[in-house]
């Protein structure tokens, strides 16, 4: 009996587990991007048809949309671990947690955010989004979502041990994605106005890489509290 | 506080004080547990049986006091008692959209195992034939067989375990028993709550520790 | 070097210590406060732009300042509570939370009146108006995770972690929000230009700002001893204490 496995192996172990789960859970992928749809769908209702209006607020009603789609669907990333245990046993691994913890994030990113992104410029389309934005849309939606991801798990590892979390989630974690909304939108604006972009996103590209080295840490010391 | 036997303590509680919800399940608790013995927490419901555990295993903060491995506090040395410590809680992290061999092999995988073969091992737990089940199909005794069927490959001196006999058959009971003795005469320790009788750990070779329910 | 805080982190003593500090907190807030409000309402000269509407400075100002020093207060004991693993500073983070809430809230009260005879509405999107409620929200946060659990102790702590990822965020808010205000900075809108201010104004606020300070920090101790005594209530000592207050 050794113990062989590398941080790597560790990490993909988890990754591998979490990505084949959410296969055989096919609800917990669909979801999120229905709603995400549903959500940008109703404001063309509400607004008004006019391709100008429209065309004006379809970059903050996809990344508003996107926002609370992202929060959503992090409300489970923790949720099953936490009943069945399993948690727990992540908690007492000889692995270091922070790495595990970014396993997880990393595989919720990609079952909601990477098809979140890929439905994003179909979305544009119905609100008349200016024909020069798209690849700010893309390129934002990019870096964008895996720092919600990652702020998001801090206030569910927070939240993951109380019965009633969903709205309190809310309030705990969306006034931290105000940065990443106001430079996101702004960077999709520009573009629209065939301005340079790059500046916003290299201050999200930053925030990517503040939340990627930080945010484990919190979400670990969160989830001890947690399963205290 | 006690003197330090260190050469074969394991796991040492220092004056451990937990409060939930406002009242205090054990005060000042103190107790020294050496290489090869197997202990049984003992007590009521609501005692804090499983509340010392995770204590114990540094999952729990107490309110006041430590939890000492080979002397140092846990809290300083975490990478280190994670690596020697196997806890299994009431729920022990098997996944029902699993097989029975994939929640295995991510378990071991997980606690840095890399050469096992799962099915000698869950022949060992009267689990083949269902490798590709999945555990949410499972009977109550086969998912907790899944669960404990980590025992069986690990090289942990300190095993917490809460409640292991639960919806085990008499046989399996036994079986666990046999590997509790051998695990004990291999220098480890087991530290348990079980409201269940043993046949084969006998008294003499039990330890046990009581809590009592405390009405304040 | 730290080792001398742990003797404080000791409840009983650090509900002694606090005993003897709020005479004076609660003594000097209530001099600075009423000495600055009296001398910036009634004997400091009025603004030859805005007339007598802009002595609401002397509560809006000194309220808006202490909002983010309390945010401030907050983190730093969460800070300590969990690196030094110090039960009584989660206890102090979580006593200023409710208190940094009512004083941002009322510099956003007090902003918005200032505004509808300044700027003739109750609210615009001012990058420091836009970053205040930003906070209230932040310690809305703090307040409400707090309240969730059942378990004090761990309330305290998860709190606590909310409370300094809160602080790491701050900045980052404030200069996108500032940033964004001057992309969308509507025309209509100016917001004076405090030119140097007249040492008549300017000390009365200064003394109101204090004042505020001490407010916070004696309110903060009640609500810390308060804290202290719920959470030991089955210590012997606060027992003994229930028993000199004629408790039962």
């Amino acid at each position: 009996m050794n113990k062989g496995i590398s941080f790597t192996q560790a990490f993909y172990t988890l990754l591998k587990r979490d990505l084949q789960i959410a296969i055989r859970h096919k609800g917990d992928i669909f979801n999120p991007l229905l709603f995400f749809i549903l959500v940008v769908t109703l404001f063309p209702l509400g607004i008004g048809p006019e391709p100008q209006v429209l065309s004006r607020v379809a970059p903050g009603i996809i990344w508003v949309a996107a926002l609370l789609a992202s929060m959503l669907s992090l409300e489970r990333l923790f949720k099953a671990d936490f009943v069945d245990g399993s948690l727990e046993q992540m908690l007492l691994s000889p692995q270091p947690l922070s790495l595990m913890v970014l396993a997880k994030v990393l595989a919720h990113w990609i079952l909601t955010g990477v098809p979140l992104i890929l439905v994003a410029p179909l979305l544009a389309v119905l609100l008349h989004l200016e024909d020069n934005s798209y690849g700010a849309l893309m390129a934002t939606l990019a870096l964008g979502t895996p720092v919600l991801s990652l702020l998001g798990a801090i206030g569910v590892a927070l939240t993951v041990g109380l019965r009633k979390g969903g709205v309190l989630l809310s309030l705990l974690i969306l006034p931290l994605y105000i940065p990443v909304l106001i430079f996101a939108t702004s960077a999709i604006d520009a573009a629209g106005l065939n301005l340079p972009y790059s500046g916003h996103l290299a201050i999200i590209g930053a925030m990517l890489v503040g939340s990627l080295i930080l945010a484990p840490f919190a979400i670990g010391a969160s989830l001890r509290v947690s399963t205290n | 506080m006690v003197e330090e036997k260190t050469a074969t303590t394991l796991v040492s509680a220092d004056s451990l004080t937990c409060i939930r919800e406002e009242r205090i399940l054990f005060d000042e608790l103190s107790f020294h547990i050496q290489a090869g013995e197997i202990v049984q927490i003992e007590g009521p419901n609501g005692a804090g049986k499983t509340s010392l555990l995770r204590i114990l295993a540094g999952l729990s903060r107490p309110y006041a006091g430590e939890t000492r491995y080979k002397g140092e506090d846990i809290t300083r040395c975490r990478d280190e008692y994670n690596d020697d410590l196997l806890y299994l809680g009431h729920l022990a992290g098997v996944k029902s959209e699993l097989t029975a061999e994939e929640n295995l092999n991510f378990n071991l995988r997980i606690s840095g195992y890399d050469d096992f073969n799962t099915n000698d091992i869950l022949a060992k737990v009267n689990l083949s034939g269902f490798e590709e089940a999945l555990a949410g199909h499972l009977s109550a005794g086969q998912h907790r067989r899944t669960a404990l069927a980590r025992l069986w490959h690990t090289n942990c001196k300190v095993w917490l375990l809460d409640e292991p006999f639960t919806a085990i058959d008499k046989k399996g009971v036994e079986e666990l028993e046999h590997l509790f003795l051998r695990h004990a005469e291999n220098g480890g320790c087991v530290i348990m709550t079980t409201h269940q009788d043993m046949g084969i750990i006998g008294d003499d070779i039990l330890r046990k520790i009581r809590l009592d329910y405390r009405f304040i | 070097m730290w080792k001398w805080l742990h003797s404080y982190a000791d409840p009983q003593r650090a509900y002694n210590l606090s005993g003897t500090l709020l005479p004076w907190f609660a003594t000097l807030a209530i001099a600075f406060i009423g000495v600055g409000s009296v001398w910036g309402l009634l004997f400091a000269p009025v603004d030859y732009q805005q007339g007598d509407s802009y002595r609401i400075i002397f509560i809006h100002v000194p309220a808006a300042s202490m909002s983010m020093s309390a945010y401030m207060a907050m983190a730093t004991s969460a800070f300590i509570g969990l690196v030094w693993q110090i039960k009584s500073a989660d206890w102090a983070a979580a006593a200023i939370a409710p208190i940094g809430a009512v004083v941002t809230f009322i510099a956003l009260i007090t902003g918005a009146a200032w505004g509808k005879p300044m700027w003739g509405t109750w609210w615009v999107w001012d990058a420091r108006l836009t970053s205040e409620l930003v906070l209230l929200f932040l310690y809305l946060g703090v307040i409400s995770l707090y309240a969730s659990f059942e378990d004090k102790v761990l309330a305290a702590r998860a709190a606590g972690i909310l409370a300094i990822v809160g602080v790491i965020n701050i900045p980052i808010i404030k200069y996108s929000v500032e940033w964004w205000n001057s992309l969308h900075q509507p025309a209509t809108i100016k917001i004076t230009e405090k030119s140097s201010m007249a040492p008549e104004m300017l000390y009365p606020l200064l003394i109101n700002i204090f004042g505020f300070g001490l407010m916070i920090g004696a309110i903060t101790l009640v609500r810390f001893r308060a804290e202290i005594l719920a959470r030991n209530g089955m210590r012997p000592w606060v027992r003994e204490l229930a028993k000199a207050e004629g408790v039962k």
